[in-house]
């Protein structure tokens, strides 16, 4: 630090620092940590309905006996870690076999630019409308997807035939009654959005890894199997790790895409818990202390999540806290010459 | 050996761009099939819903979708309204924060962004059911201003700005701004803000696009139809209502994406380049 910054530093500017970082305290107690507090305080109510009287209940815990041997909760709660890891496992190993790819520096891939801009394009567009067009996609009997899939089973008939084989009926199949269909769908659908984004998030952590680490490596004659699986991946678990937390933190609130493509069904087999929270509260009864409940057991399922990121992340402070500085300037600089 | 070591790489490539290539169609194909159909009569879609060729059914299927309760332009207005002011307050005030923090030795300091930190993963949804029995109580349910302010304290923008700023922001120009006598205030306004603009634009989008895209909070609060925004549109396409006008439902759906379509194509270098950036951020 120089001296003139440390005179900049002096006291007689701290009144600055509280004023400038008001606003954010002000709306943070406001529309944050008081409807947070607040949240709790409903669980332990009997909130329910427009208008009506809150009092609190005699059996302080009585919401969340309820709702921890709610049977639809816990379905959705199930549904919610299943559709999660239905959409990571796939999503992950092919950005890491896109990321190897895009960054190997023997065989390098043309229009990498245009791939990464038409991979990442379903993550921006709002996922209101990408569950709404796939739910006219597998639309029944006429969807676009059942015309293909009518095509191929009357061609295949046509190739049975000519063997003497037996026929498949030439029939649509009604993707929204099928519990393991929709299911799929869903998980495919959140797999397709974001893909394109971890692969982004992947490359700029290799792009981040010291170039002198990889000349070593090719100076001992290591191949590019090696490289990846012996360099690569152990300099990439602090990246790794983020994606893999975020992405649970965002899989654990997912709501747009169950919540349009079959409405939660069938018979709740797309129902995530955030599905569960808005039903209980903003539909039939309106069971808000229930729905505060169940929020609440999220809240802490996700806390948990981010606490175990930050213990993570804590581990080898310095020399990962030097790596990433090194690593965000150089993506910057890369960000700087765009713009 | 050689010949055939050359020959493995070639598959190798071809295999490669093989993937690339089918996964560009992934993206672009329901997005395809959306356009075409968007042109098309829902008699023409029900006989065969795949067809690359467009028809000229468009302003039919126009008068059919606004015909009923999907209003493309009072959506359009709403969520505008609602995204620019959320992503121009986000933006300017997390910035302030952030340069609260940078500049600035206070004895909360460290606390908090530490706060900050331990609620940036933390989303939205799970305190809504408190926010929505409050607003109810205020009366501020169906007001713009319980989806705009909360944007005001955005714990990521402020931390990424943070991680900007330490690098990109000379403390000697401040400095001297001070020394010509500047208030602290203008010099954030008039020094500090054109010097993270580059960071502010690439915060920007993601706020824009997140708020234009949200679905959850406006669901909660925005009863009155007038004030419906873009996506609570949208999820009326899937209601009976629309049942059998294909063609009015895959127009609607194209006319939700128009907008970010665009801005995606016009920014896509900084997008890209903004998602690397966010990704190292921790």
């Amino acid at each position: 630090m120089t001296g003139s910054q440390k005179h900049l530093k002096g006291m007689s500017y701290a009144k600055y620092g509280y004023l400038f970082a008001l606003p954010f305290i002000i709306i943070f107690l406001i529309f944050t940590l008081y409807p947070t507090i607040y949240t709790f305080v409903l669980a332990f109510t009997d909130a329910h309905g427009v208008g009506n009287e809150i009092k609190f209940l005699e059996e302080p815990f009585d919401n969340f006996r309820k709702i921890l041997t709610n049977k639809t909760f816990l379905t959705s709660f199930k549904n919610t870690v299943k559709l999660w890891i239905m959409n990571f496992i796939p999503q992950i190993t092919l950005s890491m076999v896109l990321t190897a790819w895009f960054t190997a520096r023997r065989i390098t891939i043309k229009g990498q630019g245009f791939f990464k801009v038409m991979f990442y394009m379903p993550n921006i567009i709002t996922a209101a409308t990408i569950a709404i067009l796939f739910n006219a996609l597998f639309g029944y009997p006429d969807g676009p997807i059942n015309d293909v899939y009518m095509a191929i089973t009357s061609l295949f008939n046509r190739l049975s035939r000519l063997f003497g084989g037996s026929e498949a009926p030439v029939k649509a199949f009604d993707f929204f009654t099928s519990k393991t269909a929709s299911q799929v769908i869903v998980a495919f659908i959140q797999f397709w959005i974001w893909y394109g984004n971890t692969m982004i998030v992947l490359i700029s952590g290799v792009l981040g890894i010291s170039p002198d680490i990889y000349e070593a490596a090719d100076i001992d004659g290591a191949n590019s199997a090696q490289i990846f699986f012996q360099i690569t991946i152990p300099n990439l678990k602090t990246v790794l790790l983020y994606t893999l937390v975020t992405s649970l933190i965002g899989g654990l609130n997912m709501f747009d895409i169950p919540k349009l493509f079959n409405k939660g069904g069938p018979d709740m087999a797309t129902s995530t818990t955030s599905v569960f929270i808005y039903d209980k509260a903003f539909k039939g009864k309106q069971l808000f202390a229930q729905a505060a409940t169940a929020s609440i057991l999220m809240f802490i399922v996700i806390a948990a999540c981010s606490a175990l990121l930050f213990y993570l992340m804590r581990d080898k402070d310095a020399i990962a806290a030097e790596k990433v500085k090194k690593a965000d300037q150089k993506a910057r600089r890369k960000g700087m010459s765009v713009i | 050996m050689k010949a055939s070591n050359r020959n493995g790489a070639l598959a190798y490539k071809i295999f490669q761009y093989t993937v690339c290539i089918l996964l560009t169609l992934l993206s672009l194909f329901p997005f395809i099939i959306m356009i075409v159909n968007a042109t098309r009569s829902s008699t023409q879609i029900q006989s065969h819903a795949l067809s690359l060729i467009p028809s000229k059914y468009l302003m039919n299927n126009m008068s059919v979708l606004t015909s009923k309760t999907f209003h493309p332009l009072t959506g359009f207005k709403n969520s505008a309204i609602i995204s620019i002011c959320a992503t121009a307050l986000s933006v300017y005030f997390s910035t302030l924060t952030a340069y609260s923090v940078v500049a600035y030795d206070w004895k909360m300091k460290k606390a908090f962004f530490a706060v900050i930190m331990a609620i940036m993963m933390i989303p939205a949804t799970v305190s809504s059911i408190g926010f929505y029995q409050f607003m109810y109580k205020i009366g501020m349910t169906n007001n713009y201003l319980a989806l705009i302010l909360p944007a005001i304290a955005a714990p990521s923008t402020v931390f990424f700005m943070r991680q900007y700023m330490i690098p990109a922001l000379p403390m000697e120009i401040v400095q001297s701004a001070r020394i010509d006598g500047a208030g602290e205030f203008l010099t954030f306004n008039k020094i500090v803000l054109p010097l993270c603009k580059p960071g502010m634009a690439t915060q920007a989008i993601f706020i824009f696009v997140f708020q234009w895209n949200n679905l959850f909070m406006p669901m909660i609060l925005l009863t009155n139809k007038e004030k419906w925004t873009m996506p609570m549109m949208v999820s009326q396409l899937s209601g009976d209502m629309y049942k059998t006008e294909y063609g009015a439902v895959y127009l609607g759906l194209l006319l939700t994406v128009l907008p970010i379509f665009v801005i995606y194509f016009l920014l896509s270098k900084y997008i890209i380049a903004g998602v690397a950036l966010g990704g190292v951020k921790e």
